[in-house]
């Protein structure tokens, strides 16, 4: 613990430059630089849109915000995880020169998803004012479900980001394992229309994402309270999810450097 | 620790376990019969560096010098044995900390720096006097991917040359650039070199530097101390084996 804040200490302003510089030199070489921070979920968005409202014809009140609600929350969990697999490989050349905690990769990844998480939580909200979404104080529960979210990505990634050192076909395992989970999360058709009810109650409440998305719709768009308990359960697994995978990489990061 | 001391290492023993990056299935297969085929990279070896010293190790090549300055750097810790330090500002001079290709050279200056353990401050403080050393010109604010080999190798020297830290491990790095540079690198790491706080291990292969820089010489063999003493000795030993 002692190790952990002075390596918070330590490692914290070099996370925010990093995060920054990473996000910056994904856009340098584009005509339309920070414009795809933007366009890139809109454009998504218009695929799906297209998918399910015309090809499909969902009839769902919101349909849009509620795609773009659990499109958004996804990719922050999708794209981190399937990153942080082989995150110490992939920062070969940071890692073999200096020390570095080895999670702090991860919270540099996550932090780079995070912004473009919150910029699409910008277009929610203007999506909402255009179409009218009346909002009640349930909104306020949006807080507490990302921080569960955030904690159960990073504690998955940090767990995942061990064992893909030593494993190298965890990658292609994760992103089957991923698939899978986008399927089940209910991401742009409503879980309790489609599936009987039995398997419903277990998509939404054993699965993180698919729980979080749902609640995160409730409380954002259809203006219900969502289910506080288990918001309260995951963010106590999220803790230890985190807990585990950073005590883990203390544990074994020294070997890292010499298989990689 | 003695307080004269920089470096301390003792009976330090550091592995490669050669898990190769395991497949799936051979990893379910062998679970339990896997035998790790270890490879003993140090043997167990102990030695004092004081401060102000300037200690070079030599050895042929795989016989642990790059695995030690590593360790010291704190990059793997040891499997057993001890190294104590007596300060956190370390560096290890080598070629290029990870560049980010995409942004500019000045951008990589501040990121490099931080991961060095400096503010960011502190790196914009030093900034003009890295640049003007690096000598990039106009590419300084290009991206990095932009660069020659040798202007990458440049600006990375530059960087640790020009932020300075306590003890500074050298990993053959002297033979950066072309001619001019050289010359100035060279120069450079002397200056820094003989700053009398500054504690300073040196791996080479150029009996020529080690014999202009060095106070003292370490040499390894297949990851054990064969010799240790002034480098006029053991230089002399080194080379009459080598030859």
């Amino acid at each position: 613990m002692k190790r952990f804040i002075k390596d918070m200490r330590r490692y914290l302003p070099y996370t925010k430059y990093a995060t920054k510089s990473g996000l910056k030199s994904e856009v340098a070489s584009s005509h339309l630089s920070w414009l795809w921070w933007i366009l890139d979920p809109i454009l998504f968005m218009l695929v799906y849109w297209f998918i399910f409202m015309v090809i499909f014809g969902q009839k769902k009140e919101y349909f849009h915000v509620f795609v773009f609600v659990g499109l958004s929350m996804w990719n922050l969990f999708n794209k981190t995880v399937s990153g942080s697999v082989r995150i110490v490989a992939a920062n070969r050349a940071v890692v073999t020169k200096v020390y570095i905690p080895k999670y702090f990769l991860i919270l540099i990844l996550l932090g780079q998803n995070l912004f473009k998480m919150l910029i699409s939580f910008g277009i929610v909200i203007v999506m909402m004012i255009w179409s009218r979404v009346p909002v009640t104080w349930n909104v306020i529960y949006v807080i507490p479900i990302l921080v569960d979210l955030i904690l159960i990505t990073f504690g998955v990634s940090a767990i995942l980001a061990h064992f893909g050192v030593f494993m190298d076909d965890l990658k292609n395992i994760t992103n089957v394992g991923l698939r899978i989970l986008f399927y089940m999360s209910g991401i742009f058709y409503v879980i309790t229309d489609r599936v009987d009810k039995a398997i419903a109650t277990l998509l939404l409440k054993v699965n993180p994402v698919g729980f979080l998305i749902d609640a995160c719709r409730q409380a954002l768009v259809y203006s219900t309270t969502p289910h506080r308990r288990l918001i309260l359960f995951w963010f106590v697994v999220g803790l230890g999810l985190s807990a585990i995978g950073i005590v883990t990489i203390y544990k074994n990061e020294n070997h890292y450097v010499k298989v990689i | 620790m003695k307080p004269e001391n920089a470096i301390e290492v003792k009976d330090l023993k550091i592995t490669y376990k050669c898990v190769k990056s395991l497949s799936l299935r051979k990893s379910f297969f062998h679970l339990k019969k896997s035998k790790l085929e270890v490879y003993e990279a140090l043997k167990g070896i102990s030695f004092e560096v004081k401060k102000g010293e300037i200690l070079g190790i030599v050895g042929k090549n795989g016989s642990g010098k790059s695995t030690l300055l590593r360790a010291i750097a704190g990059i793997f810790s040891a499997d057993s044995g001890s190294i104590e330090l007596e300060s956190d500002s370390v560096s290890l001079l080598s070629i290029g900390v990870g560049f980010q290709k995409q942004l500019s050279g000045r951008e990589n200056i501040i990121l490099s720096g931080m991961l060095l353990g400096f503010s960011e401050q502190q790196v914009r403080d030093k900034m003009d006097e890295i640049i003007e050393f690096a000598n990039l010109g106009k590419f300084i604010d290009m991206p990095v991917k932009t660069y020659s080999s040798g202007m990458y190798s440049k600006l990375a020297f530059s960087i640790t040359a020009v932020l300075e830290t306590d003890i500074m491990l050298i990993d053959e790095v002297l033979s950066v650039g072309d001619a001019k540079f050289k010359k100035k690198s060279y120069k450079k790491m002397k200056e820094l070199i003989m700053d009398e706080n500054r504690t300073v291990v040196i791996v080479s292969h150029s009996t020529e530097t080690l014999e202009k820089l060095c106070t003292s010489l370490l040499w390894l063999h297949e990851g054990e101390v064969r010799m240790q003493g002034d480098t006029k000795t053991v230089l002399e030993a080194y080379n009459e084996f080598m030859s």
